[in-house]
């Protein structure tokens, strides 16, 4: 039994920060996908030019990025009066608030929340916190419906499909795939439906709208919440988030305990970086902000659930706990060479790529996430492109030394290090990768047994000197 | 024990003994005291946002409205509709009829030009949040001293004990491919009428 007021991690046998295989046996798979590779390539060569011309815009993007690290780790040094102030705000605002201690419970209370109102059907806005606890399961154990209304969400369901992205869970997907979906699984969808993006967000609103105007309870997450003055704020795109936040009589919301912001002003640090390092945008189309409830305007009973579900137990490593400064953004996944080649799926965990390689195995204990401390090629394009600096790759080496090498990979390094420690044989060994160039033309691969390595990879040219015989030469 | 006090326990243990922290900077800019119009406007086009500007308001929503049905809230200027126009006041309107119809007119709390977005407060020219979130089209009327340079002057401005929706161009996605394009849930077109006509209520 864990001693009470021990920081604790995230159970097993609930929720969603645990996948079924090991990194590696789950990327072979996402690896042999040439469909997958080039969606995911599309994608994240997309983000990367948008981001990159809207941070250069700001003179001071810099300047942000180091506010925003200094607010989070002010504000994880200040967790428990900082909860505590948030709870009396929204209280005296007329919310009421929660506090779940890990999956389990926050999954008790939500359902109680629901079947208090009667209500056997529940609209969801996109939130990492509910998918990280398992909510849709919990609620469907206990027959009650939940609705993802998130066009991205909405395609993951619909194609009983997992999420593969922190922002946009179906990135996994092209445009001809997800028109495939809708055609097969959409109630009532019009047979002509064309891949125009436009077309198919289209079909998602109407398809969406009567569930809207007719379900009484939403459940959403938050990407900030203000202790000073008890405000939640949720930023989004489609308009699906302000439906949910506006239009039911009940709104419950889940929130993880390192979300809370100090004060008001601190929202103006905040709203500049997520938009820009998440979607390449000056401003995300919609951010709306609540505190508890406003009488005749929108949902007149407001519920907070604070989750630590292993927070608390990341906070006390001095070293890891700079991954829950993590504001969601996914800047992360969109530079990874890693991630943009494996895909989210390998990572088993509802957070990929490299956050999510360093938070979920604090969260479960790394001994649940063993092989994720090595996704990573530690080339650092992660912690440059992270809004709040979080350093990425020294949590990763920090990791790696509590956690077992992978014993293939030992083997391998093992023998380079011998033959880079004899000269004779590293010369050799680097003639014999220029001779694999004549060999093996681009795109063949190299022959057994190096083949497992190509099998899932481009292989880039090798040079037609080497440097060694370039050094001779010269 | 009970989930909180065992919760805020475990935070407690888990940063005991932390040395204290260098004070949090604020070195980033906080915005021209002055906001430039002309940048709203392009930010505003930028996101496809349809952008009047002009004096004669409610011959701008004549020209986007033509006759339909629009509501608007309960404080709206009313010389800023035209007479051909068939409004609907939110009293508390049913959500349906709300939905049904073909637009609606409001005021903002706040217009931040750097990022070409307005701020909604619900107050009596702005109306509930649904009000402009159910129809497919809005149209904001945004005057001169209403607009702010940055983001951290709109904070300023804002008062929190309030709904607020911030709305950069209209309802989109960035869901398929990670590219945006217009129009999910939300209204799919977004007018704003900058006028330097008087403001009077």
């Amino acid at each position: 039994m864990t001693f009470l007021g021990m920081p604790a991690r995230a159970p097993r046998g609930v929720g969603n920060l645990r996948g079924d295989e090991s990194f590696p046996d789950a990327a072979r798979t996402a690896l042999a996908d040439p469909q997958l590779r080039r969606n995911l390539r599309h994608a994240t060569t997309t983000i990367r030019g948008k981001t990159d011309r809207v941070t250069a815009e700001l003179p001071d993007w810099q300047e942000l990025r180091a506010v925003g690290a200094a607010l989070k780790a002010y504000t994880m040094a200040h967790l428990p009066e900082l909860l505590e102030r948030l709870e009396e705000r929204v209280t005296a605002a007329g919310g009421t608030v929660h506090w779940a201690a890990d999956a389990n419970e926050a999954n008790r209370i939500v359902t109680e929340l629901v079947r208090a109102t009667g209500q056997q059907r529940v609209i969801k806005v996109k939130s990492m916190a509910t998918q990280e606890i398992g909510l849709n399961e919990a609620l469907a154990a206990a027959g009650i419906q939940p609705v993802e209304t998130d066009l991205a969400e909405l395609i993951v369901q619909l194609g009983r499909d997992r999420p593969s992205h922190i922002l946009v869970p179906a990135i996994h997907r092209n445009r001809a795939e997800i028109r495939e979906i809708f055609l097969r699984e959409m109630p009532g969808v019009d047979p002509a439906l064309t891949d125009d993006p436009p077309a198919l967000a289209a079909a998602a609103r109407r398809y969406l709208r009567e569930t809207f105007l007719s379900t009484p309870v939403a459940v959403s997450g938050a990407n900030f919440a203000v202790a000073e003055t008890g405000t939640l704020a949720v930023v989004e795109s489609e308009g699906n988030g302000r439906m949910c936040l506006t239009l039911p009589e009940t709104l419950i919301t889940v929130m993880g305990i390192e979300k809370v912001v100090p004060r008001w002003r601190d929202l103006e640090v905040f709203l500049q970086l997520l938009p820009r390092a998440s979607t390449g945008e000056r401003m995300n189309p919609y951010t709306s902000m609540w505190t508890g409830v406003t009488a005749g305007d929108g949902p007149q009973a407001f519920h907070l659930v604070l989750l630590d579900n292993g927070r608390s137990a990341v906070l006390a490593d001095p070293v890891g706990r700079s991954a829950l400064h993590c504001i969601r953004c996914s800047a992360c996944l969109n530079v990874c060479p890693v991630y943009e080649r494996a895909g989210g799926h390998a990572y088993g965990s509802v957070y990929p790529g490299p956050i999510g390689a360093v938070l979920s195995p604090q969260l479960t204990g790394v001994e649940d996430n063993a092989s994720l401390p090595y996704a990573s090629s530690l080339c650092g394009a992660c912690f440059d492109a992270c809004p709040v600096k979080i350093d990425i790759p020294a949590i990763l080496v920090h990791l790696r030394n509590t956690a077992p090498h992978p014993r293939s990979e030992r083997a391998a390094m093992a023998a380079a290090a011998y033959t880079m420690d004899r000269p004779v044989l590293y010369a050799a060994a680097q003639r014999a990768a220029r001779l694999a160039r004549i060999v093996g033309r681009r795109g063949r691969g190299l022959p057994p047994p190096l083949s497992g390595w190509t099998a899932s990879r481009d292989l880039p040219d090798p040079p037609s000197q080497t440097f060694r015989d370039w050094w001779a030469a010269r | 024990m009970n989930s909180r006090d065992l919760i805020l326990g475990r935070i407690r243990a888990a940063i005991a003994g932390d040395a204290p922290l260098p004070t949090v900077p604020r070195d980033y800019r906080r915005g021209a005291e002055q906001p430039d119009l002309d940048l709203l406007v392009e930010r505003l086009a930028d996101y496809g946002v349809v952008v009047h500007r002009t004096n004669d308001v409610a011959a701008a929503i004549a020209a986007i409205l033509g006759t339909g049905q629009v509501v608007v809230p309960p404080g709206l200027p009313p010389h800023w509709l035209p007479s051909g126009v068939r409004a609907l006041v939110d009293d508390g309107l049913p959500t349906d009829r709300v939905a049904a119809a073909d637009g609606v007119v409001t005021a903002v709390a706040v217009a931040v030009a750097e990022t070409g977005t307005i701020v909604l407060d619900a107050t009596p020219d702005q109306g509930r949040r649904l009000i402009s979130l159910l129809p497919d089209l809005h149209v904001c009327v945004v005057h001169p001293e209403q607009v702010v340079s940055s983001v951290p002057r709109a904070l300023d401005r804002l008062d929190p004990h309030r709904p607020l929706t911030w709305i950069s161009g209209p309802s989109a996605t960035s869901d398929i491919e990670l590219d945006r394009v217009a129009g999910v849930h939300g209204p799919r077109t977004l007018h704003v009428i900058l006028t330097e006509a008087p403001h009077d209520h």
